[in-house]
Formats: structure tokens, C-alpha cells, sequence
């Protein structure tokens, strides 16, 4: 699964290692997207429950 | 439906020595269809501001991301279930699937995933009437067209367009609770747009789809019959971009462009219809295919100007009375 610009480093580590390497660039970018989707989501949901209940669902005794 | 059984997405990644996915973020992006996603947000928008909505502008937008997220399921679902096709067509082989960087099941699980996400938070942000329609309408396109009709009738993409011609419907329930006569007509504008895009395009692209044994119209009927079916839904088609006039929804600089992009509709399309032969016919069909996204951009674009930033001036005399 050697992609356009990944075998820049080839004679760098073996085939195989470069290959680890390759995936877990790839795994640390959808880590990243996944964590601002969700951030994002919380932050759209944290929104919309104030305009929806307003900020008095912040105020009530514990 | 026994076009159903002897499916089966092949293309799959190699496996990595460590295991699991090997795809990029880009890759899962791709599966969604971004450029269909803009589509389907840009119409949906047009679809808020031409009716009378209070709705608070979060609610709206939330309303509007869980729409563009069910059109992009719906999206990964269609490649999940084409690949097969996308991998012998020239314009879809190097789509995520058949390129092998995404395996089918990821696709799969990625796109019922984004269904159910976007179906439960536009029912919990907006109302369920805009979700049930959302879910319907992901059903419609992942199903109903891409699973069935694509492969099994030429009207393929004349049923199928209903699913890209939903989305100001869905926004319309998402912010009013209901459904309006306006976009009722933008669902009809679109839904009548589709067979003449799509068989423009299919009038160039013939071989690819014979290839991929999708019975497109140029392939089943000939390309003469196509060119007639393209006139024939042009002279619907044309008239119907005109209807927001006469309701009230289209002002004045509607008026004005929606009369003139008809016209160059109908010129364009009189043109496919009369040569047929040589390159110069082949010109005239991806004249019009690059015409028809024009013409359906800029139709709501203009309606988002007089709606959206306050352009719209009423033409009275060509309102007919009550829709005022």
C-alpha cells in the first residue's frame, strides 16, 4: 500500500518498517479528524441545547 | 431484484502488518461526496430561506449539517454498494473502493453509522417529520436507486433524481414543522432537471457506462431517443423553473435571469436535438451538461440573494392573486 510520496525515505528501515510507519502516520491522522469531529459535535450540541432550553438549563439547585 | 444477489463488492486493501485500516482522513472524506454535499446543503439552504421560518439560526444550521451528513452517508453507501461499477468507469476508479484504500465493509459501517447519527440528531435538534423524510430520502438514493433502479432500468436516474431533488423539502420540515408549496416547486425544478443533466452527460460518457453495464438511455434506446427524451423533459423542465414567479417566491431579478437561463435552456438543448453526428454533436451534449449546473446554480442562487439578503422585489402583475 505504498502511496505517491511515502517511499521518499526508501533504504530507510525495511520494507516492512517503513510500511508500520506509513500506517500509523495514517492512523494518527483519522485519530486527529475523529477527535476534532467529535469536539465539534459536542460543541454543536452544547449550542443547540441552550438556544432550545435556554441558559436557565444551566440554573437549578443541586 | 435478482440484480441484488450476484453482487459483490471485490476490491479490498492490502492487509498492513500491523492490522486495520490503512486508509487516510481524506479517504473517508471522499466516500461522502463532497461536491454532492455542497450541492445538497446549497439547495437545502434555498429551501430555509424561501419559506417563513422563525427557527433560531444554531437550530437551522445544526438542522442543516445533519442533512449534509445524511446526504454524505448515503453517499458512502453508494460507493460501498458500486464499487464494482465505479472500478471499470474512467470517471469513479479511483474513488476510495476501488482504489483500494478503503475496504467495502468500512464504507459500509461508516455509512449506516452517519445515516443513524444524522437521522437521530436532526429528530432531536429539529423534529421527527424532517427525519423520517431524511431517513427516507437516504433510503431512497442507497436503495431504491442505487441498490435497484440504477442497474436494472434506463429511467434510473429519472426515479433516483427524486433523492437528490429532497433536500429543501427536508429543510423545509427541519424549520417549519411542515411542508410548503415552495419547496414542493424546488423539489420539482430539480427532480425535472435530472434526466437532462444526467443524459447529457451520459451522451458523451456512453461507453463507459455500456462498460460497466449500467443501462443508461443512449445504451438501451439509441442516442437518438435520448435526445428526444432530453427535449421532452427540457419543455417541462423550463416552464416549471418559471413556477416561483407566479407563486410569489420569485421577485423580480428571478424574473429576469430565470427567463433568460430558460431560453438559453431551451437553445441549448434544441441544439443536442438537431446534431447528431460528429464532434461537433458531442460538443453540443457537454455544452449542455456544463449548462444545466449553471442553470440550476444560478436559478438558486438568485432565490437565495432575494431571499437570504433581502433583494426580493415582488412583481404583482405576474403573481397569481392569493399567492402574494
Amino acid at each position: 500500500m505504498a502511496r505517491a510520496g511515502e517511499d521518499h525515505d526508501a533504504g530507510e528501515g525495511t520494507p516492512e518498517e517503513r510500511e508500520a510507519e506509513a500506517f500509523r502516520r495514517r492512523r494518527r491522522g483519522r485519530s486527529i479528524a475523529l477527535a476534532i469531529a467529535l469536539a465539534a459535535l459536542v460543541a454543536l450540541f452544547y449550542a443547540v441545547t441552550i438556544v432550545k432550553m435556554g441558559p436557565g438549563v444551566l440554573d437549578r439547585p443541586l | 431484484m435478482t440484480v441484488m444477489t450476484d453482487h459483490a463488492p471485490q476490491a479490498r486493501p492490502a492487509p498492513t502488518a500491523i492490522g486495520g485500516s490503512t486508509a487516510e482522513a481524506g479517504d473517508y472524506l471522499a466516500l461522502l461526496k463532497p461536491r454532492v454535499m455542497f450541492l445538497v446543503v446549497f439547495t437545502a439552504l434555498v429551501g430555509m430561506v424561501v419559506v417563513d421560518s422563525t427557527v433560531h439560526p444554531i437550530v437551522a444550521f445544526a438542522s442543516l449539517l445533519a442533512i449534509a451528513v445524511g446526504a454524505g452517508a448515503s453517499g458512502a453507501l453508494n460507493m460501498w454498494w458500486d464499487a464494482d461499477i465505479d472500478a471499470v468507469m474512467t470517471r469513479t476508479r479511483k474513488r476510495p473502493i476501488p482504489d483500494g484504500r478503503v475496504a467495502p465493509g468500512e464504507a459500509l459501517a461508516f455509512g449506516l453509522t452517519l445515516s443513524i447519527g444524522a437521522v437521530l440528531t436532526l429528530g432531536l435538534v429539529a423534529n421527527w417529520l424532517a427525519a423520517g423524510f431524511l431517513a427516507f430520502t437516504i433510503f431512497f438514493y442507497a436503495v431504491v436507486y442505487s441498490m435497484w433502479l440504477k442497474r436494472a432500468t434506463p429511467q434510473n436516474i429519472v426515479i433516483g433524481g427524486a433523492a437528490g431533488a429532497f433536500p429543501p423539502m427536508v429543510a423545509d420540515a427541519a424549520v417549519t414543522g411542515s411542508l410548503g408549496i415552495e419547496t414542493l416547486v424546488l423539489f420539482a425544478i430539480i427532480f425535472l432537471w435530472t434526466p437532462p443533466h444526467f443524459w447529457a452527460l451520459a451522451l458523451v460518457k456512453s461507453g463507459d457506462y455500456a462498460r460497466a453495464g449500467v443501462p443508461m438511455l443512449p445504451n438501451v434506446a439509441g442516442p437518438d431517443e435520448t435526445r428526444r427524451q432530453i427535449w421532452l423533459y427540457t419543455l417541462v423542465f423550463v416552464p416549471v423553473t418559471l413556477a416561483p414567479i407566479p407563486l410569489g417566491f420569485g421577485g423580480l431579478v428571478y424574473t429576469v435571469i430565470g427567463g433568460a437561463t430558460a431560453l438559453a435552456m431551451l437553445g441549448l438543448t434544441w441544439r443536442v436535438y438537431r446534431v447528431r453526428e460528429g464532434d461537433e454533436a458531442a460538443k453540443a451534449a457537454q455544452r449542455l451538461f456544463g449548462f444545466t449546473i449553471l442553470h440550476l446554480f444560478i436559478l438558486f442562487a438568485v432565490l437565495l440573494a432575494e431571499h437570504g439578503l433581502g433583494l426580493f422585489r415582488a412583481v404583482p402583475a405576474l403573481v397569481i392573486p392569493g399567492f402574494a
